[in-house]
């Protein structure tokens, strides 16, 4: 007994850093999306007061190159309102709510942002985030105010994803290497594809509506099982530089799932 | 101002300055510098050695917090804390063991060698728990080495501002 009591005093340091490397280690691995009760993360109040207050001094020097893209937003939906057949009575599937990135990271490897509107302006988990050039992300941890959006620059975002000129699908994944690029995996064979080609969100997915743009084909080739094409695709979003974008919220998700059940 | 308050002050100023201005430099798109070791780094040596690897893991949980990468910044830093007698030991030689260093007048090339083992000791945790695949061990080893040059030159610069302000 005397003898256990002595190793421990006296490794007492190295068992101290120990334990707290461990607790780490289990932070890191159970910092899983959905079964973390924990609030250490930037959605919590003191640190989403402070970016808001960053955000707010940092985006008086974007204003200029952010009034423009919302010019040419604006233009974009009037020419849809005016070329629109005429919109039915019985509610409309998609809702859009407006909102602000506060904070947003692309150099790790698993990346996420912070936006400002939370429960309060009626944000759930898992609706789609999208800007006027594409595809952002998915909602995940909502707080009173603040929610934080997985980027697709995220490497265990899974995406539906589809060719813009057919139907055949495959899963948008990120491989953690550069942030201007995505990779678009398990596309059959069969597939015609061509650098350049259009990539778009499919209709397989609940949270977000078929057709919002994803990127370009930069390069392609075939996977190792020599079956499925593996793509390279530049995205048209800038992700290094948002400030404006929009929640979709879906309201047929909960019947889509009844159904599914 | 006595020490305790003055680590204090110094610890919440280098976890702003991290969050709000280093973490946004992205040069080349991807390197940020992790000026905040340079509390552990700078300790002073005497105190009691588990309460300074306990503080140094707080100091890590509170920069994940903030960036989201909930103990990764703590697991590095608590390596580093513990590995620091050795660090010393291996850059300073005897001065160490006979416990004879001032931070404040140390020369250039000790200082150099002892701030770059700490900081290869802690980019090398943060990055290979961070991205945590083997097959992409060049692309890790890219990341350490050009976060750690880049890391490296701000804390021997802010060495030298804290030089001036504890006189």
């Amino acid at each position: 007994m005397r003898q256990i009591i002595d190793f421990l005093v006296r490794n007492k340091n190295f068992i101290l850093f120990l334990s707290l490397f461990c607790f780490s280690l289990i932070l890191i691995f159970s910092n899983s999306r959905y079964h973390n009760s924990l609030v250490l993360n930037s959605t919590n109040s003191i640190s989403g007061n402070i970016f808001e207050t960053t955000s707010s001094i940092s985006s008086y020097f974007k204003l200029k190159s952010e009034n423009e893209s919302l010019n040419k937003e604006n233009t974009y939906l009037k020419k849809i309102i005016y070329n629109y057949p005429g919109t039915s009575n019985d509610g409309l599937k998609y809702e859009v709510f407006n909102s602000k990135v506060i904070k947003n990271s692309y150099s790790l490897n698993n990346n996420y942002l912070t936006i400002n509107s939370g429960n309060i302006d009626s944000i759930a988990e898992d609706m789609g985030v999208v800007s006027n050039k594409g595809i952002i992300g998915v909602t995940d941890r909502i707080s009173k105010n603040y929610s934080r959006v997985i980027s697709i620059l995220n490497t265990k975002l899974n995406l539906n994803a589809k060719l813009k000129k057919s139907n055949h699908f495959g899963v948008l994944n990120w491989n953690g290497m550069s942030n201007s690029t995505i990779q678009l995996m398990d596309l059959p064979k069969q597939t015609k594809i061509n650098i350049g080609d259009t990539i778009i969100t499919g209709g397989n997915s609940f949270i977000f509506p078929e057709g919002v743009l994803i990127g370009n084909v930069l390069s392609y080739k075939l996977d190792d099982t020599q079956n499925y094409i593996e793509a390279e695709i530049s995205l048209f979003n800038d992700m290094t530089n948002i400030k404006n974008v929009y929640v979709i919220k879906n309201n047929h998700l909960a019947e889509l799932k009844k159904l599914n059940e | 101002m006595n020490n305790i308050t003055r680590n204090i002050l110094t610890a919440i100023l280098l976890i702003i300055a991290q969050t709000i201005i280093f973490n946004n430099i992205n040069l080349l798109g991807y390197l940020n510098p992790f000026v905040y070791i340079i509390f552990v780094a700078y300790y002073p040596i005497k105190n009691d050695r588990l309460f300074f690897i306990f503080i140094s893991f707080i100091i890590g949980l509170l920069i994940d917090i903030f960036t989201d990468t909930l103990g990764l910044h703590a697991a590095a830093s608590v390596t580093v804390a513990y590995l620091r007698p050795l660090i010393l030991k291996i850059s300073f030689g005897l001065a160490y063991i006979h416990q004879i260093i001032k931070f404040r007048n140390i020369d250039f090339k000790n200082k150099l060698i002892y701030i770059s083992l700490i900081t290869i000791v802690h980019h090398a945790v943060l990055f290979s728990l961070e991205i945590f695949n083997l097959s992409k061990t060049l692309f890790i080893f890219d990341r350490i080495i050009m976060s750690s040059v880049f890391t490296i030159t701000l804390c021997i610069l802010f060495s030298y501002l804290f030089k001036t302000n504890e006189r």
